[in-house]
C-alpha cells in the first residue's frame, strides 16, 4: 500500500505554477513561500522549477507555463490556482500548446479549498504545501490521454411543446436542421397557450403564440409527435437512439381535416381537467382548443361512449372524410438524434395542501390557473370574471401570493411569476368589474424591465396592498358585514395588527412545482434533478442550459420557475448550443472514463443500476460488464461500488489517489503549533 | 530456480511455522494426502516445530538462504513472532506467507479492535478463567535462579509482510487442500527446471477473480431491501445469488480459489481468501458495494436496512483488519 516510487529517483521533470489570484489567494498563503518551498523540498520528487505569479490564468501566466514547458522540459505540470472547475481547461490548453498532452496538468486548489475557507495564514500557508505535494505526487501517475470524437448527427429532438420548446425547436429548424418535436397533449402551446394576458405589456398571449404554434405545425424541417412520450434514451452525444410511443388518436391523421364535426357532434360531455383548469367541458373526441397544432383531435378512450358502452360512434357517422378509426393502436417509432432538448415544463402546486386557504372547501376560493381561464376570451365564461355560480360578478377579490412558494412547509424556493402574475390579476379585475382588489404579499419582487413600472401602475389603479402572510381564508363570519362573504384572516405587518378582510372571492397565486414525473423522466435521459424536482444545469451561471450529460439540454420552466421572455430566451440559448454542435459535425469528448477489466469482472452485477448515464451494460453471456465510454462521463460511482476492484477511472486510479495521499502527508502541518485550529 | 540449497542428503530444505495462528493450516497441509510423500520425497524437512523436533538455534546455525521454501503461517502478535520471522527470512530463499492470518491478520487480527489490557483483561479476569490472584503475564520476571523472560506482547498484531519482506502469498482459512497440493507440484515442476515461478509478490494457489466467478447462483441487478441473518430465514432460494436474498455475501469482493464452497452450501462467503486483485481495501469496497446496492433514498428506512448487519466490522473486516489502511482501532495503536 505504501508506494514505492517515493524511494525512486524522480523520472519526471515537474513544473510547479502558484497563483496569487490577485490577493484572493496571496491575501490568505503566503505563495511566495508556497514556491520556495515546492522548489526546494519537492526537488527529489522531480520538481524543476516553482514559480509564483500575480494572475497564473492571464495570457502573461499561461506563457510562463508555456516557456517553462519548452525551455525547462517539463514532462509535468502542477497549477497551485483555483478550483479545476475555473480553470483546469485553460491551463490544460495551455499545456496543449505547448507540446503537453494536456492530461499531464494538475489544478491543484489553495483558493476554494484553502484561502478561501481559513483564517489563518500560517497554516494556510502550510496546507497549500501539502495540496501541492499531493498535486505533484499525483502527477506523476498521470497518462498522456486523448479526446475520444464522436460525430453528431444532424436531427434534435425537443421534449414538450411549450413555448421553450417551440422556440428551441423553431430556432434548429430555422437554421435548417431537422428537428422532432414531442408532446404529450394533444396539441403544443403549454401553460402559455392557456393565458389571457401576458405581463407586464398585456398582450395577448394567444396572439402571440398561436402564429409560433403554426410556424411549428406547417415548418418542413420538424417533425411533430403529440400525444406522444419519449419511452426510451439510448446511446449518448452525437448518436441518441430514442423510442417515442404515439398513443393512439383513434383518428387517422392522413385522412383528418380538421372541420370539427365531429366535436360537435359527440355526445358526450367531460370536464376538461386539463386545458380548462376543470373549469370547463370538452367532447370526449376533442382537440384542447380551436387553435390546437395540430388540428387533429383525439378520442379520449376511457370516457368515450363506443369505448365504454359499444355503441355510438357518432363522431365515426359524422366525419366527412372516414379519418375516425376506433382499431388504431399505439405505434412505437425510434428516431435517432445527435442532441436532446428537454423543455418539459411545470406543474402548479395543488393548493388543497395549504388547508387553511380552503381550496377545495369554499367554493370561490380559485387557483391562478383556473383565474387565467375565467379571464381568457375564449375560456368557460368568455373572459367574464365572475364566481363559481357562472354569474356574480365579485365586488371584492382577495389574491393571495405566495400560495406553496416561500413557505417552510412546502416549498422554500420563490416560484419567479406569481407577484407579477397576481398584479395582472388585479388589473383585470379593475379593468373588467371595477371589484375592489387586495393583494396580500410577503414582498414585492418586480425585478426586470418594465416589472417595477407595472407594479407603480397596479398600485395608481387602486389595488390594495396588504403585507402580510394571510393566516386563514374562512367562510364562518363573525363580525358584521362579513355574512356571506369569504373573510382572509392576514396579520398586516405594515400596520402592525391582525385584519379581518371579507372579500366575495379568492384567488391563490399557487407556486410552479416541478413536473409529477420529473425525477423518472430525469433519470430516463440520464440527468439530475435538485433537491426540489427541478433538472439541474451544468453551471448555474455560465451553462444555464447544458446539463452534465453530453448532449442533454434544458429550457424553460424545467430548470426552474421563471417567466415567459426567460423560457423564450432558454429555448433559444439552447437551440444556440445545439446549433453549435451541429456546425462542428464532431465532438470531443472528455477521456475521463471508466473501464471495466474484464477478466477481472465476476459478473456479480452490483454496479449495474448505479449508472446515472445509462453506460453500464451487461453481458448474459458473458456473465461480464461493459462500460460504454461514449456514455460515461467519468463520474465515478461504478468505481466505488465495485467489489472486486475491477472498474478503474481515469484520471482517478488507486495509484493516483494513493498517491495524492502520500504527497498530502509529507507536510505535517497539524502539529503547527503557533496555527492549530481546534 | 536457480541456486540449489546446500543439504546433507542433497533434498532442497523445506519450513513451516506457525506464529499467531490456530493450527488448521497445518492441518490443511497434512490434508493433502498421500501428496504428503511428494514433499517428502522431493524436500529434507528443516524446521516444522508442529511436525517434528527442533531448536531455533539448529535454524539460526544454518547458513543464510540454506531453506529452499518455508510456508509461514500465523500472524505476528509478540516478540517471538518477530524474530522467527525475521530469521526464517534471513534462511529461507523462498518465504510464502501461508494462510489469511500471514497474509492479512486473520480471526487473531480483530483483536486489533482492543488494547493489549482489554484483551488480557478478556483473557485473565472474566468469570470463567479461574484465576483469584489476578496473574498476568509478564514479559521479565525475576526468579532465584535469575530473571527469566516470556515474548513480549505488541499492542497490534501485524501481517508477515508488515515485518519481513514476503516473496508470495496464498491464501485462505485455511487454504484449500487441493491449492495446497497444486502449489507444491508446481515447486516441485520448478525444481525439475520443467516450470518458472511466478513473479515475486505474486498471489498463489488461488484465482485471479472472485467467489461470484465460480458461483453458480443466478445473478440480477440487485436492489436490496434488508439485510437478513441466515438463519433467520425460513426460506433460501437455492439458485438465486444471496446478496439478492439480503444475505450480506462477501463473495463478490473475496479472491476466488475455494470454489465458491459456501454458496454453494446456501451459507454467505464471509471472505476467507481475502481480496480480490485490484482490491486496497477489502472492507471498504464491500461497504461500498453494499451501499450502493440498497434500494431506498429515505435515511431512516436505509438506517434501518444497515441495522441488519449489527457487527459491521466482522462482516467486512473480519479476515482482513490487520492487513487493511486503517489496520487496528485506536485503542490498540494505544496500547
Amino acid at each position: 500500500m505504501t508506494n514505492n516510487a517515493m524511494n525512486q529517483e524522480p523520472k519526471e521533470r515537474i513544473g510547479v505554477h502558484v497563483c496569487h489570484c490577485g490577493s484572493n489567494i496571496a491575501g490568505m498563503v503566503d505563495v511566495e513561500e508556497v514556491a520556495r518551498w515546492a522548489g526546494e523540498q519537492l526537488k527529489d520528487r522531480g520538481v524543476v522549477i516553482a514559480r509564483d505569479y500575480k494572475f497564473m490564468c492571464s495570457s502573461l501566466g499561461q506563457e510562463l507555463i508555456e516557456k517553462d514547458i519548452q525551455e525547462e522540459g517539463l514532462t509535468r505540470v502542477v497549477v497551485a490556482a483555483c478550483s479545476p472547475h475555473l480553470h483546469e481547461n485553460t491551463f490544460r490548453t495551455a499545456c496543449s500548446r505547448a507540446g503537453l498532452n494536456p492530461y499531464l496538468c494538475e489544478l491543484v486548489s489553495i483558493r476554494e479549498q484553502v484561502s478561501w475557507v481559513h483564517t489563518d495564514r500560517a497554516a494556510a500557508t502550510e496546507k497549500s504545501k501539502a495540496v501541492v505535494s499531493g498535486g505533484v505526487e499525483r502527477v506523476l501517475y498521470s497518462e498522456p490521454l486523448e479526446p475520444l470524437h464522436v460525430p453528431i448527427h444532424p436531427a434534435t429532438l425537443v421534449v414538450g411543446g411549450g413555448i421553450a420548446g417551440i422556440q428551441a425547436a423553431l430556432e434548429i429548424a430555422d437554421a435548417g436542421f431537422p428537428v422532432i418535436l414531442v408532446e404529450r397533449e394533444p396539441s403544443i402551446g403549454g401553460h402559455m397557450s392557456q393565458f389571457d394576458k401576458t405581463f407586464p405589456t398585456l398582450d395577448c398571449a394567444a396572439c402571440i403564440l398561436t402564429p409560433k404554434m403554426v410556424s411549428v405545425g406547417g415548418h418542413p424541417n420538424i417533425q411533430m409527435f403529440t400525444w406522444s412520450e419519449v419511452e426510451k434514451v439510448d446511446g449518448y452525444v452525437g448518436n441518441f437512439t430514442v423510442t417515442i410511443r404515439k398513443k393512439a388518436r383513434f383518428v387517422n391523421e392522413e385522412l383528418c381535416t380538421g372541420c370539427a364535426i365531429c366535436q360537435e357532434k359527440c355526445p358526450k360531455k367531460v370536464i376538461d381537467e386539463v386545458y380548462e383548469a376543470g373549469l370547463g367541458y370538452r367532447k370526449a373526441i376533442y382537440t384542447p382548443f380551436p387553435q390546437a397544432v395540430p388540428k387533429y383531435p383525439v378520442i379520449d378512450k376511457p370516457n368515450c361512449t363506443y369505448f365504454q358502452k359499444g355503441t355510438c360512434k357518432a363522431c365515426q357517422k359524422f366525419c366527412p372524410t372516414g379519418a375516425i378509426d376506433f382499431e388504431q393502436q399505439d405505434e412505437w417509432i425510434t428516431v435517432q438524434v445527435g442532441n436532446i432538448v428537454l423543455a418539459t415544463g411545470y406543474d402548479l402546486f395543488d393548493p388543497r395542501k395549504v388547508t387553511q386557504y380552503g381550496y377545495g372547501r369554499l367554493a370561490n376560493v380559485f387557483t391562478s390557473l383556473e383565474f387565467e381561464r375565467l379571464t381568457n376570451a375564449a375560456g368557460p365564461t368568455n373572459g367574464n370574471i365572475v364566481l363559481r355560480d357562472g354569474v356574480t360578478v365579485p365586488k371584492t377579490v382577495g389574491i393571495i401570493h405566495c400560495v406553496g412558494s416561500r413557505d417552510r412547509n412546502f416549498n422554500n424556493y420563490c416560484s419567479v411569476i406569481c407577484c407579477m402574475q397576481s398584479l395582472k390579476f388585479a388589473h383585470l379585475v379593475h379593468e373588467r368589474t371595477g371589484a375592489t382588489v387586495y393583494n396580500f404579499y410577503i414582498d414585492m419582487r418586480t425585478a426586470y424591465k418594465e416589472y417595477d413600472e407595472f407594479y407603480q401602475r397596479v398600485l395608481e389603479e387602486g389595488t390594495l396592498f396588504v403585507r402580510g402572510k394571510v393566516a386563514e381564508v374562512t367562510d364562518a363570519a363573525r363580525l358584521p358585514g362579513e355574512e356571506g362573504k369569504l373573510i382572509v384572516q392576514v396579520e398586516d405587518t405594515l400596520a402592525g395588527k391582525q385584519r379581518r378582510i371579507p372579500v366575495d372571492m379568492v384567488v391563490l397565486s399557487a407556486a410552479m412545482v416541478p413536473r409529477k414525473d420529473a425525477k423518472e423522466v430525469a433519470h430516463k435521459f440520464g440527468i439530475s434533478c435538485n433537491a426540489n424536482g427541478w433538472f439541474i444545469e451544468k453551471h448555474p451561471k455560465l451553462d444555464p442550459v447544458a446539463t452534465m450529460t453530453e448532449g442533454i439540454f434544458i429550457a424553460g420552466c424545467v430548470q426552474g420557475p421563471k417567466d415567459i421572455p426567460s423560457s423564450v430566451a432558454q429555448g433559444a440559448a439552447a437551440a444556440a448550443r445545439v446549433l453549435g454542435r451541429i456546425q462542428q459535425g464532431e465532438i470531443a469528448l472528455e477521456p475521463v472514463r471508466a473501464s471495466v477489466d474484464q477478466d477481472k469482472c465476476s459478473g456479480c452485477r452490483i454496479c449495474n443500476n448505479l449508472c446515472p448515464f445509462n453506460a453500464i451494460i451487461f453481458h448474459e453471456d458473458r456473465m461480464v460488464t461493459e462500460i460504454n465510454a461514449a456514455l460515461c462521463q467519468g463520474c465515478g460511482t461504478c468505481v466505488a461500488a465495485c467489489p472486486a476492484g475491477a472498474i478503474s477511472g481515469t484520471v482517478f486510479s488507486n495509484e493516483q489517489i494513493f498517491a495524492q495521499i502520500e504527497g498530502l502527508m509529507r507536510v505535517n502541518f497539524f502539529t503547527e503549533p503557533q496555527s492549530a485550529v481546534a | 530456480m536457480t541456486t540449489q540449497s546446500p543439504s546433507t542428503n542433497g533434498k532442497p530444505k523445506f519450513a513451516m511455522y506457525w506464529a499467531a495462528s490456530c493450527g488448521g493450516c497445518e492441518i490443511a497441509v497434512l490434508n493433502i494426502g498421500e501428496k504428503i510423500l511428494d514433499v517428502d520425497a522431493n524436500f529434507e524437512v528443516a524446521f516444522w516445530p508442529v511436525a517434528m523436533d527442533a531448536k531455533y538455534k539448529d535454524v539460526e546455525a544454518m547458513p543464510d538462504g540454506s531453506i529452499l521454501l518455508t510456508l509461514f503461517n500465523g500472524g505476528i502478535r509478540n516478540s517471538e513472532n518477530e524474530e522467527i520471522a525475521k530469521l526464517l527470512r534471513r534462511k529461507s530463499q523462498i518465504l510464502v506467507a501461508f494462510g489469511s492470518c500471514a497474509s492479512e491478520g486473520c480471526i487473531p487480527g480483530l483483536a486489533n479492535l482492543s488494547s493489549s489490557n482489554q484483551i488480557l483483561d478478556t483473557v485473565y479476569s472474566t468469570v470463567s478463567t479461574d484465576n483469584p490472584q489476578g496473574i498476568r503475564p509478564q514479559h521479565k520476571y525475576a526468579m532465584p535462579e535469575g530473571e527469566i523472560q516470556i515474548p513480549k506482547f505488541y499492542p497490534v498484531l501485524r501481517t508477515l509482510d508488515q515485518v519481513v519482506p514476503v516473496d508470495y502469498y496464498m491464501p485462505g482459512c485455511p487454504p484449500e487442500s487441493h491449492q495446497i497440493a497444486a502449489v507444491i507440484d508446481l515447486v516441485i515442476k520448478v525444481l525439475h527446471g520443467e516450470a518458472q515461478l511466478p513473479p515475486k509478490g505474486a498471489v498463489i494457489g488461488a484465482g485471479g477473480s472472485t467467489v461470484c466467478d465460480d458461483c453458480p447462483r443466478k445473478r440480477n441487478v440487485k436492489l436490496i431491501k434488508k439485510f437478513v441473518r441466515i438463519q433467520d430465514l425460513e426460506h433460501i432460494d437455492p439458485e438465486l445469488c444471496l446478496l439478492e436474498q439480503g444475505i450480506p455475501c462477501n463473495g463478490p469482493a473475496t479472491r476466488s480459489g475455494c470454489g465458491a464452497l459456501c454458496p454453494q452450501a446456501s451459507a454467505q462467503c464471509i471472505g476467507c481468501y481475502g481480496p480480490a486483485d485490484g482490491v486496497v481495501d477489502y472492507g471498504a469496497r464491500l461497504v461500498a458495494a453494499f451501499a450502493s446496492v440498497i434500494d431506498s433514498n429515505d435515511p431512516e428506512e436505509i438506517e434501518h436496512i444497515l441495522d441488519g448487519i449489527p457487527d459491521p466490522t466482522g462482516q467486512f473486516y473480519r479476515f482482513n483488519l490487520a492487513g487493511s489502511l486503517l489496520r487496528a482501532a485506536r485503542p490498540a495503536w494505544e496500547g
